[in-house]
């Protein structure tokens, strides 16, 4: 037990001796945190709209009013011809550009009924969806009150059917992005900063010779990763103490679960992911190598976590391959502890799958150190 | 000069020594690319959904039927009454409940009107926003079918014609993402190290004593990482192309030569987190924790940075991603020219120059 302590201590004196690490370690992930997190959106607005207008009537005129009332449409930009319009559209200056047709307002008064081209750069395409549904929601508006307002004509039609849905959201009834991100890129960090440091740790030992030193000493394997982990572990605690005041505070986040349930969650997962690290450093002979491969596996995990884009969406084979990402559970444990008040039973499968993944992943690190060479 | 390829060559035998980094290097990209393009997307398919049908007449048979055919959800379970709700969202897998009201068929006979509450977990507000969408789209279509007596007078159609993407693939927007990341972290990472590495080994004083010039340690640096990382950039186009069909529409000299020119952009960040760190692990932190989480999420790869408050779209200008996947993009799915895009290039440029200005300028060349 001794032992372990002065382990403990003389990494503790690494990491608070070496300057250039510290800000790093406690400031640049809590500022991430809190500038980051404003970015994480896919809430569709400002959209870039323009319009070409070949009628120049009250009815193209009306029309183009109401696209510009939408708080969705940044101000628009009015296109003399079609040429221009295109050159912006390719520039990247227009993303929805409205095309109204000559005789737009006589055709339709004739006609009862007119085409109208809208045209979406469809890059993106989730966004050029939602694009679409606001389109179509401006003109059906218009539509409504085309007949009385415009053409003055009394309305005494045969009611429609209608169904109406009432979309209720729970949980987050505003649709707040930031409720949703800030769990899930704190969870990011926490794992970045434990898994970058243990990864390297041991490697940096053996580059630069002293771990020679340590292997001669009495110290027992055991003893040694224990000391070795231990500071890590308390430095993935302390940031995502601190970052769960900064969602409380400054994001203002609900915390509607358990936090000893959050807390107990986490301090399984931080051995997940020490196990990990150890196990890569135990793999390779420089800190780049290290680096590398636990940038690859970072990459992976964050990517396929759920965080940005759903699961649920992914191809079947992929969705077998996120069972084995621990960011994953960590992800949906946070959300539903903290968004959803979930328990203990409904965290269960997660939080067992994530016990099991702790012995398996410190099991390989420590039977893969080796004393001698 | 002599003297200058000496120190390139040096450098290369240290890359080419090393094959696990170098396998490493060669082997992660392309892992990379193929996992994420096939997994990555936000298109929402087979979202569990559950029933609650008060009714439980022809209309909502129907209405249910329609929703279940489709591709978007799948009907995991019914449910009897309110309080189940909050049961089953806890467990987490159910994202939405369709609440029928009673009499719903009744009510549409007699009052030409019934009510559908959605109700959707918005702990992902994107998830729930999309449901709730997709569920009106198919009502909508349904409340056609039932109108289709009685005609519409005055209608106005919009016509959408969905440009440069007319299938709303999400590969097209996240494969150049994806590209850029990996092109990016990987050129940084690898050249992050090179003049810290020295400095620990302590090989650094054989370079301070040589007659090597700042600049020229430093393009010796960079040069051999050039070499590498096209070799990276032309596999991830090539399999950007071949395998997931990505189109280049643009001048596929104009898509190198500007990758190229992002490479090199990386890799002078690279060596300026090199030239202001202490040790290895420092510029490998820097380069892992300060550049990934910025470049996934303020370079429009995953979110659209227009919709972003006005601070970070200000901030996302520094981002040498952002630039580049505007150029790439440009090139590949709208077919532009150089007339289009050169803004980006020159602002890419621009930040190369800048990086390598400042690493000489830090390069220490004496010891502390």
């Amino acid at each position: 037990m001794k032992i372990i302590l002065y382990i403990i201590q003389k990494e503790f004196k690494q990491i608070f001796r070496n300057k250039g690490m510290l800000p790093i370690i406690f400031v640049l992930p809590l500022l991430q945190l809190i500038i980051l997190s404003n970015a994480a959106t896919f809430e569709v607005k400002n959209i870039k709209f323009g319009y070409i207008d070949s009628d120049h009537t009250s009815t193209s005129r009306a029309l183009i009013e109401k696209f510009n009332a939408s708080t969705y449409f940044e101000v628009s930009t009015d296109f003399p011809s079609e040429q221009l319009a295109s050159a912006a559209m390719l520039k990247g200056e227009v993303d929805v550009l409205l095309e109204i047709p000559n005789y737009f307002e006589r055709d339709l008064q004739k006609e009862k009924h007119n085409n109208l081209g809208i045209t979406i750069n469809a890059i993106d395409g989730a966004a050029a969806g939602v694009e679409n549904v606001y389109v179509t929601q401006i003109v059906q508006r218009f539509n409504k009150n085309l007949k009385v307002d415009l053409f003055q004509v009394s309305d005494k039609q045969i009611q429609p059917i209608n169904i109406e849905t009432v979309p209720l959201f729970w949980y987050n009834e505003t649709l707040n992005y930031k409720t949703f991100m800030v769990p899930g890129i704190l969870v990011l960090l926490v794992t970045m900063i434990t898994l970058f440091l243990s990864g390297m740790n041991i490697v940096r030992e053996k580059e630069i010779g002293t771990l020679e030193q340590i292997n001669v000493t009495p110290i027992r394997k055991s003893q040694f990763i224990i000391g070795k982990l231990f500071p890590f572990w308390v430095i993935g605690m302390g940031i995502l103490t601190v970052g769960l005041i900064i969602a409380r505070v400054i994001f203002n986040v609900p915390i509607v679960g358990s936090l000893p349930l959050m807390y107990l969650y986490t301090s399984i997962y931080i051995l997940v992911i020490l196990g990990i690290g150890l196990f890569i450093s135990n793999f390779t002979d420089t800190q780049q190598q290290a680096m590398f491969i636990a940038w690859f596996f970072t990459v992976i995990f964050i990517l396929m976590s759920g965080l940005f884009t759903p699961i649920e969406s992914m191809p079947e084979w992929a969705q077998i391959l996120t069972e084995f990402n621990p960011i994953k559970y960590f992800v949906e444990v946070m959300r539903m502890v903290m968004l959803k008040g979930s328990g203990f039973m409904d965290i269960l499968p997660q939080l067992s799958k994530t016990i099991l993944y702790a012995f398996i992943m410190n099991g390989l690190a420590i039977w893969s150190y080796k004393k001698t060479n | 000069m002599k003297r200058f390829i000496g120190f390139i060559k040096k450098e290369f035998y240290h890359i080419f020594r090393d094959r696990r980094s170098l396998f490493i290097l060669f082997g992660m990209p392309i892992a990379q690319i193929l996992l994420f393009g096939f997994a990555i997307t936000n298109e929402i398919n087979n979202v569990d959904i559950a029933i609650l049908d008060h009714s439980k007449d022809a209309t909502t048979e129907e209405i249910i039927n329609k929703i279940s055919a489709s591709k978007y959800f799948s009907v995991n379970q019914f449910i009897e009454k309110e309080s189940d709700i909050e049961t089953i969202f806890k467990k987490g897998k159910v994202k939405a409940v369709l609440n029928f009201e009673k009499d719903f068929s009744k009510n549409l006979i007699k009052d030409h009107n019934a009510t559908l509450q959605i109700i959707t977990d918005a702990t992902d507000p994107n998830t729930a926003n999309t449901i709730s969408n997709f569920v009106n789209a198919i009502l909508t279509q349904y409340q056609k079918e039932l109108n289709k007596d009685i005609t519409i007078e005055y209608q106005i159609v919009p016509r959408t014609r969905m440009v440069y993407n007319p299938e709303l693939k999400s590969v097209y927007m996240f494969v150049p993402g994806v590209m850029t990341i990996i092109l990016m972290l990987v050129s940084a990472m690898m050249t992050s190290i090179s003049i810290t590495r020295e400095k620990e080994l302590g090989t650094m004083e054989i370079l301070l004593v040589s007659p090597l010039k700042p600049l020229q340690v430093i393009i010796g640096k960079v040069f051999p990482y050039i070499f590498l990382s096209i070799i990276n950039a032309l596999v991830i186009i090539v399999l950007s192309i071949f395998i997931f069909k990505m189109p280049v529409q643009g001048s596929l000299v104009l898509l190198g030569l500007e990758s190229i020119l992002f490479i090199i952009s990386a890799l002078a960040l690279g060596i300026l987190i090199s030239t202001i760190s202490a040790t290895q692990q420092t510029a490998m932190m820097i380069s892992l924790m300060g550049l990934m989480l910025p470049v996934i999420l303020l370079s429009g790869f995953i979110f659209p940075i227009s919709s972003m408050p006005i601070p970070l779209q200000v901030i996302s200008n520094i981002i040498p991603a952002k630039w580049f996947i505007i150029i790439i993009k440009g090139i590949m799915l709208k077919g532009v020219g150089l007339q289009y895009v050169w803004k980006e290039t020159l602002i890419l440029f621009g930040m190369t120059v800048f990086f390598i200005g400042l690493s000489v300028k830090k390069y220490k060349i004496r010891l502390e």
